[in-house]
């Protein structure tokens, strides 16, 4: 049989799941649809398994013409393709392996069914598997716009789910508003490479670009895709909406929002790049380099401040998520296949983690109805197991051995220190802030390490922390605020407003929320461990990184086979950096938890940026289009498109 | 073949865009959203545009009459369906968001923050 077979079924087998459960969710009981959801999304990811695999024996591309229709000898034709690269195939297994894993953690979450019947949460999530799915498979550039909205739109439903609450529909409402306007973004780049090239598949535009001098239209073309794709992945300054959502969506969405999809911007960003243009008729890659690495470093720094201010437990793992995408499109923006296959690793092993410090936080929020740091100061020394995979989850974000997230940083710093020796102090810095802040909140929440929140109270009088409530004390409305209210209101006991997800609070920990965390680390561990995983990352990250190779592969049906990549295996520098890291990040944590008071100069460097997140939609849209000038300015000098 | 359709999509996409950030009412903000996608219609409809063209419908034109391309209409007609889709789920989430917090301006949700 051929595998080629197989890839219209990876995205089409979760879509069929979810129209059976919309039609027969209402009347089936909740065990049944949550069988029936696991099922599908596993059936799924055996599928894009299987294709990996049978790539991996015979030919390393698989390549599908829907509808068998091929273009003709002269590469013309109107037909469809779906393009499975091992890069772009392992993405959709790890996605698909993700949802079943979030439906596995949410098999005893929403307790109580919402009202219309329990299918409709089940089948939301299958939708935004195929978006995934097909997003990471096809070779069309008007389907991957069509898949960049699908999961968009699931994933503002699913942002929005618990709609009788006040926070959730407006973190959904600013995530959408802003998500739809990078698309229409994007859509305006295509329409671009359209009128260009004639061609709307990945291969047959770079082909035809070939062929051509790079213009100021190609320019704008790139910018408008690359910023859609960059909104998606949340890169600063198109980054607002990221933890607005991540912070009010149930926690299962979180977990995959923060553990692929946003990730999923970045390949886009790196697919696009290799496939459309990578060639002579394209950017040079000195152009399109130095703007990505520059947008890395940016998000890297500014999300790794961010994520050390806050309390609130998801939006600290948010902005970790906006920091580590930084590092993903510095390694990504190294252009070449050392950088991108360190960014694989990480993206993978990463994902993990952070799905699984979202699920301890999830396991949190039903017990103790909040997320909030300093208000579950020691509350959870009872849950050993839950804070420690939360601790391991810290230690694994500021990178140490021998989790996957430090090979891949490895890998990707070695790549990175060719270019700049100050870029691999960007990726030590950033993943031990992150880790740094995970490990004070673990150390605070699990252990009731530090000063009490009483004594910070007194010390600080009513007006709290500057944490939250310096900057809007222009505000009246502060009642609105779910910190102001933990601060004001003066009594510990008091829960913040932060309704569990669970039907009523958790007494028992149910053993898949537990199990599902600890097997994600244990992924994450596997994933620096097994040396098969870095060396088959490594050659998929060759056959990715190749523009020519793509093209004939796609166009002609000619199985190219690259020199191996460089193997991505630990080296000593690699491990001492890893190290070197995790100990920056606890010794941060540490003295996070001696402070009592945020120190007034990191204070005061970071209310802008603070300010900056305002909640505002008006705000968050124009600074996308600020971003969009930016991008254009970053990526315009050396190109010579107006010669 | 004019400057004008690109223009005019270049100006739908802005305007849409200044209308999101100045609006002080979310249904306000969700319109303009519309308007800026609109933009794309007509850039991909320019873009396909060809002079003295007629429609691409094989049945009622010779073979070998001057069509203009059906593709971009494809697109665009995708478009619109992805269009209506989200426009839809706005809208609802902004009802949602007035039951909830009583007010549709977005000076005065301050919920999210820092």
């Amino acid at each position: 049989m051929n595998v080629a077979r197989l890839l219209p079924l990876v995205v089409v087998v979760p879509l069929l799941g979810a129209a059976v459960l919309a039609a027969g969710g209402r009347r089936l009981p909740r065990v049944a649809s949550d069988s029936v959801s696991v099922a599908f999304a596993a059936v799924s990811a055996v599928l894009a398994g299987a294709a990996l695999l049978g790539g991996a024996h015979g030919d390393p591309y698989v390549v599908e013409w829907l509808g068998g229709w091929r273009p003709g000898p002269g590469g013309q034709g109107v037909g469809i393709v779906l393009a499975g690269d091992p890069l772009s195939l392992g993405l959709a297994a790890f996605a698909s392996l993700l949802v079943v894993a979030v439906l596995l953690y949410s098999w005893r979450y929403f307790e109580e069914p919402p009202r219309r019947g329990s299918g409709s949460f089940p089948a939301l999530m299958l939708i935004f598997q195929a978006g995934m799915c097909g997003f990471c498979l096809t070779g069309d550039l008007f389907n991957s716009f069509v898949f960049f909205e699908l999961m968009g739109v699931v994933a503002y439903a699913l942002t929005g789910f618990r709609v009788e609450e006040r926070r959730p529909v407006q973190g959904a409402l600013a995530f959408g508003i802003v998500n739809s306007l990078g698309g229409y973004a994007m859509l305006l780049g295509i329409a671009l490479l359209y009128a260009r090239t004639g061609e709307l598949g990945f291969a047959q535009t770079g082909r035809r670009l070939d062929g051509q001098h790079p213009d100021a239209l190609v320019l704008a073309a790139f910018v408008l895709v690359a910023a859609g794709l960059l909104v998606k992945a949340a890169a600063v300054p198109f980054h607002f909406w990221l933890p607005d959502a991540h912070a009010v969506a149930p926690t299962p969405v979180s977990m995959l929002l923060s553990g692929v999809m946003v990730e999923l911007g970045v390949f886009g960003v790196a697919r696009l790049y290799w496939t459309v243009f990578a060639g002579p008729g394209g950017l040079p890659q000195e152009a399109v380099g130095r703007a990505l690495v520059a947008v890395g470093v940016v998000t890297a720094l500014l999300g790794a401040a961010m994520s050390w201010r806050q309390r609130h437990l998801k939006r600290l793992l948010a902005f970790s998520t906006v920091a580590h995408i930084g590092l993903f499109l510095i390694g990504a923006g190294l252009l070449t296949a050392e950088g991108t296959a360190g960014t694989s690793l990480y993206v993978l092993a990463h994902g993990c983690v952070k799905a699984a410090l979202f699920a301890c936080t999830g396991i949190l929020l039903d017990r103790y109805a909040s997320v909030d740091e300093r208000e579950l100061h020691g509350k959870a020394r009872e849950l050993p197991l839950t804070g420690g995979l939360f601790v391991l989850g810290g230690l694994a974000v500021c990178g140490m051995p021998p989790f996957g997230t430090s090979l891949g940083k490895a890998v990707a710093e070695e790549a990175a220190g060719h270019t700049g020796h100050w870029l691999t102090a960007v990726f030590v810095l950033a993943s031990a802030v992150t880790g740094g802040a995970v490990l004070r909140a673990g150390l605070r929440v699990f252990a009731g390490v530090g000063t009490r929140p009483e004594e910070v109270r007194r010390r600080t009088g009513a007006a709290g922390s500057a944490d939250h409530t310096g900057q809007r004390s222009d505000r009246s409305d502060r009642t609105e605020d779910f910190a102001t209210d933990a601060d004001s209101t003066g009594d510990v006991g008091t829960r913040g407003d932060e309704p569990p997800e669970t039907g009523g609070r958790l007494r028992r920990i149910p053993v898949t929320m537990l199990a599902v965390p600890a097997v994600l680390l244990a992924a994450a561990l596997a994933a620096g461990i097994v040396p098969q995983w870095a060396t088959a990352t490594a050659d998929a990250a060759q056959f990715f990184a190749s523009h020519e190779g793509y093209e004939s592969v796609v166009l002609d049906g000619v199985n190219p086979r690259p020199a191996p990549g460089p193997p991505a295996h630990w080296t000593a520098v690699g491990v001492l950096l890893g190290l070197l890291s995790t100990a920056l990040g606890v010794g941060a944590a540490l003295l996070g938890l001696r402070r009592r008071t945020p120190s007034e100069g990191t204070e005061r460097l970071l209310r802008l940026p603070a300010r900056l997140q305002s909640g505002h939609i008006g705000d968050y849209v124009a600074w996308t289009v600020a971003g969009v000038a930016l991008l254009a300015l970053l990526t315009a000098p050396g190109t010579h498109t107006f010669g | 073949m004019t400057l004008l359709p690109y223009l005019v999509a270049g100006w739908l996409f802005l305007i849409g865009v200044y209308g999101i950030v100045v609006s002080r009412d979310l249904i306000h903000t969700v319109g303009c959203l519309s308007v800026t996608q609109s933009s794309t219609y007509v850039l991909l409809l320019a873009v396909g545009y060809r002079d003295g063209g007629t429609a691409p419908v094989y049945a009622d034109v010779p073979k070998d009459a001057r069509v203009v391309d059906p593709v971009v209409q494809a697109l665009t007609l995708t478009d619109v369906v992805v269009g209506a889709t989200v426009t839809a789920l706005l809208l609802a989430l902004v009802i949602q968001l007035h039951k909830r917090h009583g007010t549709v301006d977005p000076d005065q949700l301050s919920a999210l923050k820092g």
